[in-house]
């Protein structure tokens, strides 16, 4: 199990789109259980509606946790959609 | 003939024939079934068919509201592949051994009141997007249809409310406008209408739905958000001339698109735009506003729920400057008062907000707020035309101490290695008595003065603009008033300053010639004003 914390960059947080996007890459990672967790909310990184739901805001310090096969690979590639604001 | 009142969402005015969307809200019965596994699989094929109905209705999206607003129908196709989502319909399925139609429903209300119990506007409006699919696989699961509407001729749909995919599914050649009982101007659907440019009025209440009959006639009207059924003859005759004479303002604001704003007599002037919001640059550039008179950076200060920072203060001016592309650009340092809600500042309440700690005064008597400010515009100053200016000026000594700050905080940034433009403008707004009778001492000191004739009309005529038990004591067109522009005017022209007028008077076409003759340099608006001005200008004899 590997785990990396980062912070939300993007001015609407979470919203629809980069749900979505997390989503979808995370979905790549099949064997992997992906979390994230952000204060008392938690979320599994390939429900992009869980997501939706923990409305992470802009500046939420959030906790990504991968566990599995790949799990390094699947965190570096969250690790980078969180910080490049998901291409926003 | 019955009148109905809604919110209208896109300004037109549609006449014509009646239709009614029927909504395929086939009420969703509970059954027992004891073959769970075909349950799942129907649930599996009415998801597929989905998911290729959405893909096709994105398409048309991208083609008619283009990328960003089409974008909901692919995070629609997403919540559609949702592993929770569709764990908890089969879910239901198995344990209750239950119909897929009731799994669905029961998922779809769940997850929606889920999104609707959250304390975030967004996320709130996402339970409609849920609710959305979910009608969708249970009417593919029920085999309804899902066509919006057979009429042949073009017609006003009339629904209780539209989903963001029936919005878009609708066939533009058949719509005339569509009006919903429910609905939020902010929502989807109202957005979508207004790119699609379709008239249509929301929220007119369930009475409507349950009055109308299908093929009646209604005028709708989606400056007022009126709907009218069955007008009669005279009520019809005004609205087709309303219509037409909408439709020929339509045409000749489209002939005004790069034209001069001159006077027939040759006398120019330059007519710019009013906007409190980094969002209504579009609509300044689409009426061919010569500039920005009045970029109000209140928002920053008001969205906030803490004092914004220099960097995100800088990025939004920067972003103003950017987008003007060399058109000037005048911000207006922060004009807040008691009266607001900015609870962070930590502002005493005030007997008179309006002639209390407000605007610059905030700003002198609290520098660190005014220097963040002034810092962010410095910056931003360079990648664009701008202009700063000061609200509430009421002194000279007020100026002096405004400019002395400016070269400090110019000098500070130097030091720092940070870049400013040396040619950005310093100005004033005229809105109190003092500071047009004090007019001559004030333009030496300047670069421009701006009137706020709303404020200006308030304190002059000694009359609270929210009071409406004063408002028949208010002549906006009042010779006080105008005497005071007249005199800021000639003070400022004596002074080699230029004049502009940011205040509602500035769209009172009827005040144009009167200005214009003034020497007013130049008229601020707000966006949906810009052409009218302009049009009034080009009719503009001063010669005659």
């Amino acid at each position: 199990m590997v785990t990396k914390t980062v912070t939300v960059v993007n001015e609407q947080g979470l919203h629809m789109r980069p749900a979505g996007q997390l989503a979808a890459e995370m979905k790549k990672f099949p064997g992997c259980t992906i979390t994230i967790a952000s204060g008392d909310k938690t979320a599994k990184a390939t429900a992009v509606m869980q997501i939706m739901a923990a409305g992470l805001k802009k500046g939420s310090i959030v906790e990504i946790t991968a566990d599995g096969d790949n799990e390094q690979a699947a965190l570096d590639k969250a690790v980078e959609l969180f910080e490049s604001g998901f291409g926003e | 003939m019955k009148k109905y009142l809604g919110k209208g969402v896109y300004g037109s005015v549609a006449i014509g024939k009646i239709s009614v969307f029927k909504k395929c809200d086939a009420a969703v019965t509970r059954i027992h079934v004891e073959d769970t596994e075909k349950e799942k699989q129907r649930v599996k094929a009415a998801k597929e068919l989905a998911a290729k109905q959405l893909t096709e209705i994105h398409e048309k999206a991208l083609r008619e509201v283009g990328e960003t607003h089409a974008q909901i129908f692919e995070i629609h196709l997403m919540m559609l592949d949702d592993d929770d989502y569709n764990e908890s319909i089969e879910n239901i399925i198995d344990t209750q051994s239950v119909n897929a139609e009731y799994a669905v429903a029961l998922t779809s209300d769940n997850f929606a009141g889920m999104f609707s119990s959250m304390d975030d506007a967004y996320m709130q409006a996402r339970a409609a997007d849920v609710r959305d699919i979910s009608n969708r696989i249970i009417a593919n699961l029920t085999g309804a249809n899902t066509d919006s509407t057979t009429a042949d001729e073009k017609s006003i749909v009339c629904a209780d409310d539209l989903a963001p995919s029936e919005t878009v599914s609708l066939d533009k050649d058949k719509v005339l406008a569509f009006v919903t009982a429910h609905g939020s101007s902010n929502s989807h659907t109202a957005i979508l209408a207004r790119n699609m440019n379709i008239p249509a009025v929301i929220g007119v209440g369930d009475s409507f739905l349950a009055e109308i009959n299908e093929g009646d006639t209604a005028v709708v009207d989606g400056f007022t958000g009126e709907i009218i059924v069955s007008p009669d003859e005279q009520t019809l005759k005004a609205y087709t001339e309303k219509q037409k004479r909408d439709e020929e303002q339509k045409k000749l604001l489209q002939e005004l698109k790069g034209k001069e704003n001159i006077t027939l007599d040759g006398t120019k002037i330059n007519v710019f735009a009013n906007i409190s919001g980094i969002d209504n640059i579009g609509a300044v550039l689409l009426n061919d506003a010569g500039g920005i008179g009045l970029f109000r950076s209140e928002f920053l200060y008001l969205e906030n729920s803490d004092f914004p920072t220099e960097e995100q203060q800088f990025h939004a001016y920067k972003r103003v400057l950017e987008s003007m592309a060399g058109k000037k650009v005048i911000i207006r340092t922060l004009d807040i008062g008691a009266d607001k809600q900015v609870d962070y500042f930590g502002l005493k309440k005030e007997e008179n907000p309006a002639l209390g700690l407000r605007a610059i005064r905030i700003c002198l008597t609290r520098p660190e707020i005014f220097r963040t400010q002034l810092r962010a515009l410095f910056r931003a100053s360079v990648y664009g035309n701008l202009g700063i200016m000061f609200p509430m000026i009421t002194s000279v000594s007020e100026v002096e101490r405004i400019k002395a700050i400016c070269e400090e905080v110019k000098a500070e940034l130097k030091s720092e290695g940070i870049e400013y433009s040396d040619k950005t403008e310093i100005g004033i707004m005229i809105e109190t008595p003092a500071a047009a009778i004090i007019s001559d001492r004030l333009a030496p000191m300047v670069d421009f003065f701006s009137v706020g004739t709303n404020d200006l009309t308030q304190y002059t005529l000694a009359c609270d603009r929210q009071n409406p038990d004063a408002e028949e004591f208010v002549d906006t067109h009042h010779e006080a008033i105008l005497r005071l522009i007249e005199m800021s005017a000639q003070n400022a022209h004596k002074n080699g300053a230029w004049i502009g007028i940011c205040g509602e008077l500035a769209a009172d076409t009827t005040l144009t010639e009167t200005f214009l003759r003034m020497g007013i340099d130049e008229l601020s608006v707000s966006p949906t004003f810009v052409l009218k001005v302009r049009d009034t200008v080009r009719k503009t004899d001063l010669s005659k």
